[in-house]
């Protein structure tokens, strides 16, 4: 029989664990990846020429970032990698590439989905100024990059992300102005039950806000955002919010890092046609899998925080657990207790996700409240009144209806930033629950086809 | 080269790398090797480009090529994702898209 073709998109922790156990059956499995060097988000490797040492870089993760590099380093000689390609499309049994300016197809007998996640967005009133970032976006400045997004950086949203990144500024030097939380403490304590599933991490993450604040950083939780201000040449300048009390306080700042938490980049999974469902506590729709990683389409698999949001040592058990699940249904020998201890430590990290999502929850009721003239989409700058009109002028309710006759969701990020904010808004508006609005579907190329100039840069040097 | 007062973003180390001269708008600029695009541009100004609607400057917004914000152009009229690209001597970019010599391929 010949050997049968695997394809793995995603070269992060859950991608490298899929290949990795690949391996060791004798399977040579093609990694795609669009960034140039494995590590996926979280353990992203800094460029050639930096000279940050690995516990600088990754603090308490050093030791797991140095172990998916080393793991990776000695898997490249036996799989096919192929860095700088993005899987732009996925007809039938083929997946659609494109490297640099070369577009090409690759047959495949299993795909393994581990395209990660990106922030998930609420907008706030002025969050299209310059100097607005996404809290993914502050992290890669420091890590890829040694540089700070602005010179004095607050830090807003909700999320475990939240408290890293400032932590991490506030450690490599960058002035910190706040952090601004809008879920209340109280129900951090509520869902302490949940989250003592994983004690180490439920540790490290009380060992950041005591560091912090003893750091003299301004933590506020509970809080409402209002505004965040400044000029349209300039960008941001103040950021205004409601404390807790009710208080409104304006706090100077030339940047703002964002997000509430993290959504999966479910396109290639949703152009393979797999199923999705919806999710009651987050608010958001994910693909259905399996406890191991098949998702309703045979020979597709999901993993990592692609498929659900579960972080970075969930995404390197859902890695192996998908190549096993390939191996298997290959008809491969697999030792059934491997599989079972791995499905035992996915619970594990399931509790712990609830506990996070009850924890720092989507600020869905912002929605309805956004003014009517706050930008929605970025891309295409629509305001929440635009975006209702569609929805009461048109009785648009199904959100990739509202998208058509709003543009909201057609811009150049294809729905990523704004698609989950719109769905609430469309909900509050129209007075339906969120499931029935649905969500943004995905469409080829899943990004914009971009054509590098950089070759003919250096020749010009 | 250490932080730039005219420049968005602010270096936190890594500053013994090379330079790279390049020119934004027709201005000299400097940045390291090893920098994106969209860093060695937001060490030197505050933004990339103005947004088409009116509403601002923009400065990019993900930096890992999600949000297509970033979006800048070079001198030959070629568009290039500010945070994905490699900072390379010479790069001749312009801020402002050239007139319509380029279809759009979004
Ligand atoms: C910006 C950011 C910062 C984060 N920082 C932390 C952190 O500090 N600590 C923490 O615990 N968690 C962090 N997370 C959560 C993070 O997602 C981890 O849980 C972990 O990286 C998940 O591993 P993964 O393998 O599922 O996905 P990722 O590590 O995200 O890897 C996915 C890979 O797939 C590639 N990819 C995606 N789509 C395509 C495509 N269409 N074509 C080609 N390649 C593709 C990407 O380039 C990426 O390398 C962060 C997430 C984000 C978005
Ligand atoms: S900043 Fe988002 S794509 Fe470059």
């Amino acid at each position: 029989m010949a050997e049968p073709r695997i394809v793995i998109v995603g070269a992060g922790p859950a991608g490298v664990r899929a290949a990795e156990t690949l391996v060791a059956s004798g399977v040579r499995p093609i990694v795609i990846d669009e960034g140039g060097r494995d590590g996926g988000q979280i353990y992203r490797r800094q460029p050639e020429g930096f000279r940050r040492s690995y516990a600088s870089l990754y603090g308490s993760e050093a030791g797991r970032a140095e172990d998916m590099h080393r793991s990776f380093d000695a898997l490249r000689d036996r799989i096919d990698y192929r860095p700088e390609t993005l899987a732009w499309g996925i007809w039938e049994k083929q997946l659609h590439l494109l490297q640099g300016s070369r577009t090409s197809a690759v047959d495949f007998d299993a795909l393994i989905i581990a395209s990660g996640a990106t922030d998930r967005l609420m907008p706030v009133r002025g969050w299209n100024r310059a100097g607005v970032y996404s809290m993914g976006a502050a992290q890669i400045a420091l890590k890829s990059q040694a540089t700070a997004i602005g010179k004095r950086v607050v830090f807003m949203g909700s999320g475990p992300l939240l408290y890293l990144v400032a932590a991490q500024y506030s450690k490599a030097g960058a002035e910190v102005a706040a952090v601004l939380d809008t879920s209340p403490f109280h129900l951090r304590v509520k869902a302490l039950p949940q989250l003592i599933a994983r004690p180490d991490v439920l540790l490290k993450g009380l060992a950041l806000t005591l560091k912090l604040r003893r750091g003299g950083i301004e933590i506020q939780t509970g809080i409402t955002p209002v505004e965040i201000e400044g000029r349209p040449e300039i960008g941001v300048e103040t950021i205004r919010f409601r404390t807790s009390k009710g208080k409104v306080r304006t706090i100077a700042c030339d940047a703002v890092a964002l997000g509430y938490h993290l959504r999966p980049e479910a396109q290639l999974a949703d152009l393979a046609r797999c199923e999705f469902r919806f999710d009651a506590q987050t608010r958001q729709f994910f693909p259905v899998k399996d406890a191991d990683g098949r998702s309703s389409v045979a020979g597709v698999y999901l993993a990592g925080d692609g498929a659900l949001t579960l972080g970075a040592d969930a995404a390197e058990v859902a890695g192996r657990l998908a190549a096993l699940a390939v191996l298997s249904d290959l008809g491969r020998q697999v030792a059934g207790v491997q599989v079972a201890r791995l499905r035992r430590r996915l619970r594990i990290f399931e509790r712990f996700r609830r506990g996070i999502a009850a924890a720092f929850p989507w600020p869905a009721g912002a929605a309805a409240a956004l003014g009517e003239d706050t930008v929605v989409c970025r891309c295409e700058n629509i305001t929440a009144g635009e975006l209702r009109a569609a929805v009461s002028d048109n009785g648009a309710v199904e959100i990739n209806r509202a998208k058509a006759f709003s543009r909201v969701g057609m811009g150049r990020c294809q729905g990523r930033y704004c698609g989950h904010a719109a769905a609430e808004v469309i909900a509050a508006c129209a007075g339906v629950p969120v499931e029935a609005v649905g969500r943004i579907r995905a469409q080829a190329p899943v990004k914009p086809l971009i054509i590098g100039a950089e070759s003919d840069a250096e020749q010009a040097a | 080269m250490t932080s730039n007062e005219s420049g968005r973003f602010r270096r936190l180390g890594e500053e013994g790398r090379s330079r790279l001269v390049f020119s934004i708008d027709g201005q000299p600029a400097e940045g390291c090797k090893g920098d994106s695009l969209l860093v060695a541009m937001l060490m030197q100004i505050r933004h990339l480009r103005s947004s088409e609607f009116g509403d601002g400057n923009r400065a990019g917004f993900c930096l890992m090529g999600a949000c297509q914000d970033c979006w800048v152009w070079t001198d030959t009229g070629e568009r290039l994702r500010a945070c994905t690209t490699p900072l390379a001597a010479g790069m001749r970019i312009a801020t402002k898209a050239p007139e319509q010599a380029w279809p759009s391929l979004a």
